[in-house]
């Protein structure tokens, strides 16, 4: 054990060093590290190129000898694969045969019916040549290569091609080499045709394999101009024997002398074939590379945490790519050829070495303390796992070397590869990898700090005080919070890197650049190093130059994979424009000078099987199941047969009785067959294509259409839509951590909490029950409780100084009065059973006619820090209490408000809407639940708390009975209550020492909080600005604080005001109205009314910078320029409405009740992603940092890293999340976040994994 | 293989109030099996089709045209008997481990269990591509690399003891087939045959286990 320990210990301590070395110096050790994969992958260089055709070699016939298997310092160069005997020898007979001089008593028939039936005798010497020399009796039995059993699937085939004997074909397969079928056979073309198969076909068809030419240089056909008949007769021979060849030469030639022909006989051509991959054996191939691409997929996914994860993920593939072409290329250097098929094991190579410990290292790494120098997390993070790394190694080393010990040289050879390859998979690891970790991890602290600098900079200087007395106003600044705008372009845009590098392809479209000019250089290369190509044509061309021809026209692959090989000059162009001119006539004319007709010899000819296709020798033999894939054949010098058949002679041969009545050439072709057949094929071909091109189109389309919807490009649900539910936990078990940080509860409502509200260092939370708690939102601690019974109300009472205990009296005695008031909203409406009646009645009838339209208020988003809940709860009682509101307004108006004398009219409305706050949880039975529950308890008399700000010491809270109260937030003493107002309060701004009321009427009050001191005493008590503030109280409790309406804009909308923001001196505003304003905070003056909504204002976002953003109930999402009041951009993001807005420095941020997050770029107003929310939670989230967004889900909380999208961690606010959803989410800003979470609220500490990534 | 990798949802503790129709399917134990038991048969089949063509591979050097269609039309009901029992084994992987009480907690990923499948078919290819000099020789290095296939990817002896005990019994039926006719194998050589198909057999049970722990621990952790 103990040496183990040590072991242990000093493996660590290597790696640990190592580690700092290479965290230390990554830029040389990149450097080498590059240099040396490039040194083992400098052998692969010989290695041929994929793709190319077949090799040649070309040996003299004198002196040939098979060539030995293992060559032995041979003095010439021959290639690798010239080992050992080929596969077969090919010896092709090629027979010229012409009747001439062509009698007019000819039919088209006679041009080949005779030539064709002159392969029998010529098969039939052939057969029988025996030669007999020192060593006994030679004949084609013995030599040649026996042949069994056709492959099963070629039945069709068994009556053509020769099965049990010789591989011998000629056309006289056609006929079964017997002279009698032949010559009963009434249509030789039709023969000829049966057996071609339909369509297209790329690959050696049986017409070519029989004749061994091409088929338009047979002449086998009715309109051959040329008259000469070409086929050959091809052997294939097992062992090459020199005698019989040569005498067999003689012999055919001493029969059919050629003449002009001076084909070379020297040199005997080897032709290497390629692998040959068909569909067949590219399924498991395939399969193979899908499981494999499905296993580095599963991989590089689990890296996480780190700056760039594709950049890491490219790195973990690059390492194991290129210690395998390491492997590969050592192997290759010491002597160790390749033998296996590369492209077959890669996978499983890649497999064997994996990408484990490249990911063991990264997370190993990561989460090493964050606080530490990176050359010591990457030491730590290497040596904490430097065992469990030797121990796999030494591990599958071991499984190698036992499958080495198997003995079968495949495994032995894979085996040692894999060895090899994880030798240096290992090597890489350690140098590359490591360094390239480093180097993203030290990219990640640049970011970090990069982006704290500005953030710490850019932070608004500190404001002064929120209430500032009166007597001492601030000095008039033009604009304490202009900010100099500028041009887009100039803008520092800071987008997601992987956006950036997406736009910067489509902008260069470098990857189609690159890929053409791949593609160039690789067609090139090919071109140039076929063998049959342009190298062999630029050395043949200059001995030819006076000559005809190229002289391998058709030698090349890519020419002999073509249908049709280019047409050969017309040997006859008189002949053929006489054609022309009369095309009926044809069979009629006589050949031209007849006894000039010589059977052309051409270079050509001499290696005939050139024009052939190049698959077709492997065709051939595939028939009997030989492979020629990575063997060769030897092809022999040809034997030229010329055959001259007289025109006495031709009819001598017996001409079937059908032959006569063969179709002459039908008049209406002008153009030849066989351009016209070229015609035709073309035409096929590109129709063809054209339908498949139209397919794959429409194929794409349905896919779209299946895979998208439709509205794609509008508001792109679908488009980078994240999931959440995807990844708290992906599927193979690796969650960001979620346990680390344990949420802080607040436990202490007994309802269901409406309004939160912080200045930074307090948090007044209100209930439904009308409860206020003030937290401390440091520790959590309650400080206050400011009740909201009756039973408080006594004692309170008489603790109340002046101003606000006046009216306790009155409220106490209306209470019994008009108990339920709202309770019959029609009979308010006839006037007739209204209590209030007896107020005002006179004046109602000119007063409601002025007043705004109401009804739209059925749908009223309060504010959207309101329960959603709410939203859809209002309609059915909306009336009720809006008519309450319009006769509070009247009062107001009318009677002008005075606590002490009157019994305020708006106590006697309170209590519908407190009852309605009661029932709203219950959405589903509002309608009638809601007037049942009309008549409250007594205790509710001051109506719920609709919105709620807090601001140094004060609570401001605003309720449905339109008062608006100022709490001391530490004692929990009403400091001033004001109840001018009489339409409830549906949005606050408290801001310096202002408050700013929106009322359900529409109305906008602006009230000044005064200190009522002695002079003296009225120094400025630090600076309740956010943040900054100090935790000490700035209003002592024996200040005087009073609250005045200092104006009142009574139509500030038309509608009702919906939304309410106050921020750098500016109120905003926006309404049902579908218009949004902005007042100046210091003199309550409009300053813009902005138009381009086209439904009402759900949500608005202004901030310090004056960054101006609003959402509608359409959707849309505007961006305005305060300064000027027009409008920025304008996207439409959302279906339905808006419901909350945020922005940042670069982006915008808003969540719809279509439960999407969407972020858009600010600048341009592109949606960069968008973040699928849970049902209900759509509009709960908050910005912390510049790049950290939270958002509220099902009981957690998510945090995500605003660049990417990516989520990082999920922060789960109890034990058993029996469903509650996060509706309302405030970021403090000590970086914790406040959400509720039904009855509790839940204060979460930004993890500080988080505040280093942001 | 992708398709059998649903994206996790999941580790969100408690019932949600109103899950949606498709999480509430998934959730459902008896839609979850079904949809297990339909994965783990197409990838079955798949990979029956594919290591079909591999041996055949081995008899024919070169396919002639037509071979895809004779290897689908031939013996139809052999990948749909792989299926059908590659989704049994890779329902009872699990259920076994939850009944020993030990759930199988070894490299427990989706990366891992691509590299079982690979190495899976690695044998495959092995058996179908590689000479060896004799059929022992073939048993042998077969038997060698399933053994190494289960320590890499399962170790647990429940894994081991099924893996053997099915493999024997699916080769005993493979034989009985035989003999009685109803199948033959693409080569006549018995010995040849004999002694690849048990090692074919252990691996290929040990890794539909393997792929059917994952599916039912990706079960787990949407259900709880």
């Amino acid at each position: 054990m103990t040496l183990r320990e040590r072991l242990r210990q000093k493996i660590s301590a290597a790696f640990y060093h190592h580690g700092l070395l290479c965290a230390s110096y990554p830029v040389p050790i990149i450097l080498f590290t590059s240099a040396s994969i490039l040194t083992c992958c400098y052998p692969l260089l010989r290695l041929p190129l994929p793709g190319t055709g077949p090799v040649e070699f070309t040996t003299a016939v004198r002196g040939y000898a098979s060539p030995s298997h293992n060559p032995l310092g041979d003095p010439v160069e021959r290639p690798d694969w010239y080992r050992g005997p080929p596969v077969a020898y090919i010896q092709q007979v090629l027979v010229k045969a012409a009747v001439s001089p062509w009698g007019s008593n000819l039919l088209p028939v006679d041009a080949f019916r005779p030539p064709l039936g002159q392969v029998f005798t010529l098969l039939e010497e052939i057969r029988n040549h025996v030669h007999s020399d020192s060593s006994g009796v030679q004949s084609l039995e013995h030599l040649c290569l026996q042949v069994t059993d056709l492959l099963p699937g070629l039945r069709r085939m068994q009556t053509v091609l020769p099965e049990h004997g010789c591989l011998l074909v000629s056309p006289g397969n056609y006929w079964q080499n017997q002279q009698e079928l032949f010559d009963s056979d009434p249509d030789l073309l039709k023969t000829v045709q049966k057996h071609e198969p339909k369509g297209l076909h790329t690959s050696a068809t049986l017409r070519d394999l029989l004749f061994g030419v091409p088929g338009k240089h047979t002449g086998v056909s009715h309109y051959s101009k040329k008259r000469v008949v070409t086929y050959t007769i091809t052997i294939a021979l097992s062992t090459y024997d020199a005698g019989f060849l040569g005498s067999l030469r003689a012999r055919l030639k001493q029969l059919h002398p050629s003449a002009n022909c001076s084909l070379g006989e020297e040199h005997m051509v080897h032709v290497h074939f390629k692998e040959e991959i068909g569909i067949a054996e590219l399924i498991p191939l395939v399969t193979t590379y899908i499981i494999l691409f499905a296993y580095i997929y599963f991989s590089t996914r689990k890296i996480d945490m780190v700056k760039s994860k594709w950049g890491l993920a490219l790195a973990a593939v690059v390492t194991v790519l290129s210690s395998l072409l390491m492997s590969v290329g050592l192997c290759t250097l010491f002597g160790l050829t390749p033998t296996l098929n590369g492209g077959e094991i890669f996978p499983y190579l890649v497999v064997v070495i994996g990408l484990e410990n490249v990911l063991v290292l990264t997370k190993s790494v990561v989460s090493t303390p964050v606080d530490l120098e990176v050359k010591l997390r990457i030491a730590q993070g290497l040596s904490n796992e430097s065992w469990s790394i030797m121990k796999n190694m030494a591990t599958e080393l071991c499984i190698i070397l036992i499958g080495y010990f198997t003995l079968v040289p495949a495994i032995q050879e894979f085996c040692l590869f894999a060895v090899v390859g994880l030798v240096s998979d290992f090597f890489l690891q350690m140098f590359f990898f490591t360094t390239v970790l480093s180097i993203d991890i030290r990219r990640m602290e640049l970011a970090d700090l990069n982006r704290r600098l500005p953030a710490e900079a850019g932070l608004p200087p500190p404001k002064p005080g929120p209430l500032r007395p009166r007597e001492a106003p601030p000095p008039p600044r033009p604009s304490p919070h202009t900010i100099t705008l500028q041009t887009p372009a100039f803008r520092n845009l800071r987008l997601p890197k992987r956006l950036r590098v997406v736009y910067f392809l489509a902008r260069t479209r470098l990857a189609q650049r690159i890929i053409m000019v791949g593609t160039v250089i690789w067609i090139g290369i090919l071109v140039y190093t076929d063998p049959a190509g342009l190298r062999t044509y630029l050395a043949a061309q200059p001995p030819h130059l006076g000559g005809m021809a190229p002289v391998f026209p058709g030698g090349d692959p890519a020419k002999a994979l073509s249908v049709l090989p280019a047409r050969e000059a017309t040997p006859l162009p008189e002949n053929q424009s006489q054609r022309h001119l009369a095309p009926g006539r044809v069979q009629e004319q006589p050949r031209g000078p007849p006894a000039a007709t010589q059977v052309p010899w051409g270079a050509e000819d001499e290696e005939g099987w050139r024009r052939l296709s190049f698959r077709h020798w492997p065709s051939l033999f595939s028939y009997y199941n030989i492979t020629l894939a990575k063997r060769y054949i030897s092809i022999l010098p040809v034997i030229p047969v010329t055959l001259h058949l007289g025109p006495q002679e031709a009819p001598e041969t017996p001409r079937h009785p059908q032959d006569a009545r063969l179709p002459p050439d039908p008049i209406p072709k002008f153009s030849s067959p066989d351009l016209q057949a070229a015609d035709l094929t073309l035409y096929k071909v590109a129709a063809l294509g054209l339908a498949a091109g139209v397919l794959l189109v429409l194929l794409l389309f349905c896919l779209y259409r299946v895979l998208c919807p439709r509205n794609y490009g509008q508001n792109g649900v679908s488009h980078g839509r994240r999931r959440r539910g995807d990844l708290p936990c992906d599927d193979y078990g690796y969650s960001p951590p979620v346990s680390e940080i344990s949420p802080l509860l607040l436990r202490g409502h007994s309802m269901d909490i409406e309004c939160l509200a912080s200045d930074g260092m307090l948090l007044a939370s209100c209930c439904l029950a009308g409860q206020i708690r003030v937290w401390d939102a440091q520790t959590g601690d309650c400080l206050t409780v400011i009740p909201n019974h009756n039973g408080c109300w006594e004692q309170r009472g008489a603790s109340w100084d002046g101003a606000g205990g006046a009216c306790d009296p009155e409220s106490l005695g209306c209470e019994g009065r008009d108990p339920c008031v709202g309770g019959d909203s029609a009979s308010e409406d006839e006037g007739g059973g209204f209590p209030f009646r007896r107020h005002a009645p006179p004046l109602r009838p000119p007063l409601f006619t002025d007043q705004p339209d109401l009804t739209p208020l059925i749908d009223t988003n309060f504010d959207s820090r309101l329960p959603p809940s709410s939203v859809h709860a209002a309609p059915p009682r909306g009336a009720a209490f809006d008519y309450g509101g319009l006769v509070e307004r009247a009062y107001t108006e009318h009677e002008p408000p005075s606590p002490a004398a009157y019994p305020s009219p708006s106590y006697s409305s309170s209590p519908p809407t407190a009852g309605f706050a009661n029932c709203r949880r219950s959405p589903v039975e509002a309608p009638d639940r809601g007037f049942a529950c009309g008549p409250p308890p007594a205790a509710e008399w001051e109506g719920s708390v609709w919105a709620m700000e807090l601001r140094g010491n004060l609570i401001a809270a605003g309720r449905s009975s339109g008062k608006l109260q100022l709490w001391d937030a530490v004692e929990g003493s009403l400091r001033c209550s004001n109840e001018e107002g009489a339409s409830g309060i549906t949005a606050l701004a408290f801001l310096n020492n202002r408050i700013v009321a929106a009322r359900l009427d529409g109305s906008l009050d602006f009230f000044t909080v005064e200190l009522n001191k002695p002079p003296g005493l009225l120094q400025y008590r630090g600076a309740p600005g956010r943040g900054s503030m100090p935790p000490s109280p700035c209003y002592s409790s024996d200040d005087l604080i009073s609250c005045q309406l200092t104006r009142s804009v009574l139509c500030a909308h038309q509608k009702p005001i919906t939304v309410l923001r106050a921020a750098a001196g500016r109120v905003v505003t926006g309404s049902q109205d579908h218009t949004v304003r902005v007042y100046r905070l210091d003199d309550s003056c409009c300053l813009f009314t902005l138009q381009g909504h086209s439904g009402a204002i759900t949500a608005i976002y202004i901030d310090e910078t004056m960054v101006l953003a609003s959402g509608g109930q359409d959707g849309a999402i505007c961006l305005w320029d305060v300064l000027t009041g027009s409008r920025v951009s304008h996207v439409y993001g959302h279906r339905g409405d808006v419901t909350s807005l945020v922005c940042t420095n670069t982006c915008v941020i808003s969540s719809g009740l279509d439960d999407l997050i969407c972020i858009w770029d600010r600048s341009t107003g592109i949606k960069l992603y968008s973040i699928q929310q849970e049902v209900g939670c759509g509009d709960s989230l908050g910005v912390i940092s510049d790049s950290l967004l939270v958002t509220g889900g099902q009981g957690c909380v998510s945090f995500w890293d605003l660049n990417f999208g990516d989520l990082l961690q999920t922060v789960y606010l109890g034990q058993t999340s029996d469903g509650q959803g996060v509706r309302q989410l405030l970021v403090l800003d000590n970086a914790a976040i406040v959400c509720d979470f039904g009855s509790e609220l839940s204060l979460v500490y930004v993890p500080s994994v988080l505040e280093k990534l942001d | 293989m992708a398709d059998s990798t649903p994206g996790g949802y999941g580790s969100e503790p408690g019932p949600r109030p109103a899950p949606g129709p498709y999480i509430s399917a998934v959730t459902n134990r008896t839609t979850n099996l079904v949809i297990r038991g339909a994965m783990l048969f197409s990838v079955g089949v798949f990979l029956a089709l594919v290591l079909n063509l591999l041996q055949v591979q081995r008899n024919v050097t070169l396919f002639p045209p037509d071979v895809i269609s004779s290897i689908f039309s031939s013996a139809w009901w052999v990948p749909p008997c792989c299926g059908t029992a590659s989704a049994l084994i890779g329902l009872l992987y699990p259920c076994i481990d939850s009944r020993l009480g030990e759930p199988h907690r070894f490299k427990r990923e989706w990366s891992s269990v691509m590299r079982c499948v690979a190495v899976f078919v690695g044998i495959n290819h092995a058996s179908a591509k590689v000479d060896f000099a004799n059929n022992v020789q073939l048993s042998l290095t077969l038997a060698a690399l399933s053994v190494g296939l289960w320590w890499s990817f399962d170790r647990s002896r429940s894994g081991f003891s099924l893996g053997v005990v099915i493999a024997l019994l699916a080769t005993l039926a493979t034989q009985l087939l035989v003999y009685n006719g109803v199948f033959q194998y693409t080569s006549p050589d018995f010995l040849y045959i004999r002694s690849w198909l048990p090692c074919i057999f252990f691996a290929g049970v040990i890794t539909m286990g393997n792929i059917g722990r994952q599916l039912a621990l990706l079960t787990v952790m949407l259900i709880s």
